[in-house]
């Protein structure tokens, strides 16, 4: 079986440690051999592409010009629809193509078919049956309020990950490993992205929506794919506490740690004691710790 | 001896411009055969006419060729000019020296020499037209209406009146169409039923109107005045000739919870079942696919609460062959799916419906007696939320066109609501207000002025469900706000589409159809209760989107054409079709393999004995279209186009290559 | 000619009129050029601004930024701090129906607003250069210095002081930067340098 080329994201060795560290140990609990691309560099995010698409794009194609493989897997939601817009670019835009290979003068990128994929998208390749069978601690009990954020499923025709608007890929994995997905409505509102540094005020007031409709469904935690709305969602919470009086006290955890959980993996590759809002108690409370 | 007269248009400045008239005048009047040669401003006109008319009186002409516009506007004009100076319409011709070389080209000098060319191309053709008559089809005066719907059922009443028999076919067990589900109509809030009701009766009652309802037209063949329609007449297991429509047997089924297809999917219904208490005729039929006795067997407690002994589960589909003369096309429309937005719901909320769900809401004979109830748990409704442009003007949807009747019906059905609930709220979120027609945009003035409706303009986001509401997340781009409401109810004003089968059915009739699945008409402006094939007409929504007084008026405009056709006792069609040479074919039917509209039949040649010396080709001339496919199969040049023949095309080939 | 323009005198306003110069056709066709998208299409129909996110927050929002960029009127639309609002979460661009990814508009907007140094929103401003100087440093976003350096720049000195000790406790700070920003400069150099 042939490796999947990773790249981590810029917050994999920072900020969301723990989800790179989890997603490790689940792939390699599953069998799911990932070789990180050397030298890979940042994607852009938000900054790069809302300053000078040449420059997003031009990051981008120079981590495709480094990857082992054809095949790319990213935990990280904006990653991963910069990777996919930008092969979706490359694919449709011959000239546009000729430009950026000007800048970043490629030495291996002719004739390569990408292919991005965002770690759901693997685990669902893997088979969520197989997942299911080699769960060993069901996460009976325990109610997930799945949260997808806006660069997974948008826009859809170059995403193509899942619907925009009710996606349910998340949803089907929570259910394998027996947890319980509630159905809510803000799968996919926005979390204010990047804004949690200039204007926090937006995040306070977006993360807010979506922690109380999760609530309003019955939600234990909140589950997420992406370190940004990670970090949104969970460190956010202290401010919404000092400013606005308002405790939410809702764990929001990355699937890969609810999924690692549920495979037995050890506790200390998960990294539960390095979110903010602890999700400790409601996993010792549920049985499941 | 050719005696050709050449008339050459100016078409005020649309040829003059361009293509000098004197030089193609005079280069003309120096061409063998060619002895008359005139220029003048509009040929077209009365004066125009009449120069031609004199021409051929005084210089005996034996050919006209006019120099002008395309043949498409005017080669009837100027024959029927030749035929009243007397001669045979079909010497004359047109050269386009228009939309063929004035109109593409902007160089006088070379555009001057092409359109000298082009006529006297034409002129060595015209040297070797015959005469030739027009060919009489008898006409079957018989009409058949497909469809059921307000405007079948007009065209039928119209012609039936006319004195002519008519065949009103409709798949559904009852004619009414959608019309028949609305609760009133807009701008008068007439009740729909009781308005439609009386012509649906007289439609039952009228002694020319031969009502065929659950039937639908399977196959078509022949051509204009002599069509041959097959009828599906499908099995409503009840005897239509014994059944009284008491409805016993409607209230001894015990399968009752059968989601109503008149109700649309919100009202529930039985097996054995009449679509609404109006529904003409008014008898039952039996749904196979929820029929306890076709699903399992057993049962039969209609059969034997019927006091006539009307049901009759052995009964079969019958297929009815019937010849007709015209066919009226009003198949209607129905809505698009109203999941096809996932950012409003997808389908997934209950209280998310479309236009024709709320009039069964609204309905007093409807599923709440007319009350205003939420489907999901029948509580009342105070606010309600009416998106127009649902898939309509969407091109990211493939539905760029407008759907032209929703604008109207979400004006009423808020006042219609606010009637119903006086302390309810309404917000219609718009793109546009279209409300053209008569007494349309005083109407939804009203909505706003009387009745207090609020219009946001802008269009919906997105809709989701939280605590028992649906929040509606819009925006009024007037004031640049966005905008969100909780309401109890949302209506969304779906796109019209054209109605299924429509697409086999054209395909079986040769009637051509738009990108979008309607019918097309012959012409946008000039022609829009006719289709492309001769005979078949179309009324209401079946061609385009369209409101009742609009579909009443085209229904009644295809009766008319229909009514000038019965008036006459036989039909003409244009000579210029395939003749077969019986003497030299071989009877191979090259022909026939070529032919597109599947119009060349075997013919037997017999001697005095009648033994059979040959089998033929013979051409159908009330069905030839005159496209020459045929002839360029054939092997051995026994069949040619009257008007085209191929020594024509020679001439006109070789006087091009000459040149 | 002394007349019209005392008379022009009487009858302006302190509004900014709304003319189409060629300058504005100009602005236009530069943006849908450069954006590749039919900007010119838009209907108005406010689909964008039903669905954005932060529209709340926009002194103009999606849809009449839209507008005025078929009007031509650049100045409003490139000094606006809408465009530094807007995060690309692609609810307008997924949604449009007719298919104008307004998303990319946006972005094509603040490329113009900056090279013509007239952008409005100076936090976000600072953290995207901030951001970008971080990744041509290190190659990779080192945190700790990215957040610094957005303190010091925009003047907020004391923001999230409050989360220091907390992230470094729970290990979410990373001590070291990473070693590979010579592939990311040469990226940038190869684009002209930096100007924004």
């Amino acid at each position: 079986m042939t490796a999947y080329a990773y790249f981590p994201g810029c917050s994999a060795h920072g900020t969301a440690k723990e989800y790179d560290r989890s997603t490790q140990s689940v792939c390699a609990k599953l069998g799911i051999e990932l070789e990180e691309i050397p030298d890979w560099v940042c994607c852009g995010a938000s900054p790069a592409h809302a300053v000078n698409h040449l420059l997003s794009l031009a990051l981008v194609a120079k981590n495709l010009d480094l990857s082992p493989s054809d095949t790319i897997v990213t935990g990280c939601a904006a990653c991963y629809n910069r990777f996919k817009t930008t092969v979706h670019a490359l694919q449709h835009d011959r000239p546009l193509w000729e430009q950026v290979k000007q800048i970043v003068q490629p030495t291996k990128l002719n004739g390569r078919d990408f292919r991005v994929l965002h770690l759901l998208e693997v685990i669902h390749e893997f088979g969520l049956e197989e997942v299911k069978e080699r769960v060993v601690k069901p996460l009976k009990g325990l109610k997930v309020a799945c949260y997808y954020g806006c660069l997974l499923v948008r826009p859809p025709k170059v995403m193509g990950f899942d619907d925009p608007d009710n996606p349910k890929k998340m949803d089907e994995l929570i259910a394998a490993i027996e947890a319980e997905p509630v159905e809510w409505e803000f799968k996919t509102e926005c979390c204010g992205a990047f804004h949690a540094v200039p204007h926090p005020e937006i995040v306070l007031r977006l993360t807010s929506n979506i922690l109380q409709a999760a609530k309003d469904a019955g939600a234990d935690v909140v589950s997420v794919a992406c370190p940004m709305c990670q970090i949104n969602l969970d460190l956010r919470q202290l401010d919404i506490q000092k400013r606005h009086k308002v405790t939410f006290n809702m764990p929001v955890l990355y699937f890969t740690q609810l999924l690692g959980l549920a495979l037995g993996i050890n506790k200390s590759e998960l990294g539960f004691e390095r979110l903010i809002v602890d999700p400790r108690p409601i996993l010792k409370e549920k049985g499941l710790m | 001896m050719a005696r050709i007269g050449v008339f050459i248009c100016h078409c005020g400045e649309n040829i003059a411009r361009t293509v000098d008239v004197a030089k193609v005048r005079d280069a003309l009047a120096k061409h063998p055969g060619v002895v008359h040669s005139v220029d003048y401003r509009y040929m077209c006109s009365a004066p125009g006419q009449e120069l031609i008319c004199n021409a051929i009186i005084e210089k005996k002409l034996t050919g006209v060729v006019v120099a002008a516009c395309s043949p498409h506007m005017h080669e009837p004009t100027f024959r029927k000019a030749c035929a009243a100076a007397g001669l045979n319409p079909y010497l004359c011709e047109m050269a386009n020296i228009r939309e063929h070389c004035s109109w593409v080209h902007s160089d006088r000098e070379k555009a001057t020499e092409k359109a000298i060319e082009l006529v006297r191309f034409l002129v060595e053709k015209v040297k070797r037209n015959k005469p030739l008559e027009p060919i009489r089809v008898p006409v079957t005066k018989r009409a058949l209406v497909v469809g059921g719907g307000i405007a079948g059922i007009q065209a039928a009443l119209d012609i039936a009146n006319g004195g002519y028999e008519v065949i009103l076919v409709e798949r559904q067990p009852s004619i009414g169409g959608h019309m028949a589900q609305l609760s009133e109509t807009f701008p008068t809030l007439d009740c729909s039923q009781c308005i439609l009701t009386p012509k649906m009766v007289e439609v039952r009652q009228h002694p020319n109107i031969r009502l065929l309802t659950y039937s639908e037209v399977e196959d078509v063949k022949g051509y204009v005045g002599n069509f041959e329609v097959t009828i599906r007449k499908k099995a409503r297991y009840v005897n239509e000739e014994v059944c009284t429509g008491c409805g016993a047997c409607i209230q001894r089924c015990p399968q009752k919870r059968i989601p109503s297809e008149f109700d649309r999917g919100l009202g529930r219904r039985t097996a054995i079942y009449i679509p609404f208490p109006q529904a003409v005729p008014n008898i039952p039929i039996i749904d196979r696919e929820h029929c306890a006795y076709f699903r399992r067997g057993g049962c039969r407690l209609c059969e034997k609460e019927c006091p006539r002994g009307a049901i009759d589960f052995n009964q079969q589909d019958q297929l009815l062959t019937e010849k007709v003369g015209a066919i009226i096309l009003a198949t209607g429309y129905d809505l698009i799916p109203s999941d096809i937005y996932s950012e409003y719901g997808g389908g997934r909320y209950k209280d998310v419906i479309d236009g024709l769900q709320f009039e069964r809401l609204l309905s007093a004979s409807g599923l709440t007696n007319g009350e205003v109830l939420r489907p999901s748990d029948g509580k009342e409704v105070k606010s309600v939320v009416f998106v127009s442009c649902v898939g309509s003007r969407d091109r990211a949807k493939g539905i760029p066109y407008c759907s032209k009747i929703c604008c109207m019906y979400v004006a009423k059905h808020a006042i219609l609501f606010k009637h119903k609930v006086h302390d309810g709220q309404a917000f219609v979120f718009y793109m546009d207000v279209r409300a053209a027609g008569k007494g349309y945009e005083e109407f939804v003035r009203r909505a706003v002025e009387e009745e207090g409706v609020v219009y946001l303009r802008g269009r919906v986001s997105k809709i989701y469900q939280q605590d028992g509401k649906l929040i509606v997340r819009g925006v009024d781009t007037l004031s640049g706000m966005p905008v969100e409401i909780p309401a109890d109810l949302v209506v969304l004003a779906t796109a019209i589409r054209a109605s299924d089968g429509i697409v086999e059915l054209a395909q079986k009739l040769g009637v051509p159809v738009d990108e979008h699945g309607f019918l097309s008409e012959a012409h946008p402006k000039l022609r829009p209760v006719e289709t492309q094939v001769a005979g078949v007409f179309l009324a209401g929504a079946c061609q385009a989107p369209k409101d009742i007084p609009d579909t009443v008026a085209q229904a009644s405009g295809a009766a008319s054409k229909v009514l000038a056709m019965f008036a006459q006792d036989a039909i003409e069609r244009e000579p210029t079709i395939a003749k077969v040479n019986e003497q030299t074919c071989v009877g191979c039917f090259e022909c026939q393999r070529a032919c597109p509209y599947r119009v060349i039949e075997r013919k037997e040649i017999r001697d005095r004995q009648s033994n059979l010396v040959k089998v033929v080709a013979y051409v159908n001339p009330g069905l030839c279209a005159g496209c020459g496919a045929c002839t360029v199969a054939c092997r051995n040049h026994s069949i040619d186009l009257e008007g085209f023949a191929e020594e024509q095309m020679f001439a006109e080939l070789s006087a091009i290559t000459a040149a | 000619m002394k007349q019209a323009t005392e008379r022009e005198q009487l009858t302006r306003t302190d509004e900014t009129p709304i003319l189409l110069t060629e300058e504005a056709r100009r602005f236009t066709e530069e943006v849908i050029r450069r954006s590749g998208e039919r900007v010119d299409w838009c209907y108005q129909c406010g689909k964008c601004t039903a669905g954005c996110p932060v529209a709340f927050a926009m002194d103009i929002e999606p849809s009449r930024i839209m507008r005025l960029v078929q009007l031509g009127q650049s100045e409003r639309v490139l000094k606006s701090k809408a465009i530094w609002l807007c995060v690309g979460c692609q609810t307008c661009t997924t949604r449009c129906p007719q298919e104008i990814d307004t998303a990319k508009v946006m972005d094509t907007l603040r490329e113009m607003a900056l090279e013509r140094e007239v952008a409005a929103d100076k936090e976000v401003v600072t953290f995207f250069r901030s951001f970008l100087d971080n990744i041509r440093r290190y190659g990779r976003v080192f945190e700790p210095t990215l957040v610094l350096q957005y303190n010091l720049r925009s003047g907020h000195l004391l923001q999230d002081a409050d989360k220091g000790p907390l992230m470094l406790s729970k290990g979410k700070l990373p001590l070291r930067p990473s070693r590979n920003g010579a592939i990311v400069r040469k990226i940038f150099d190869a684009l002209g340098g930096r100007k924004r």
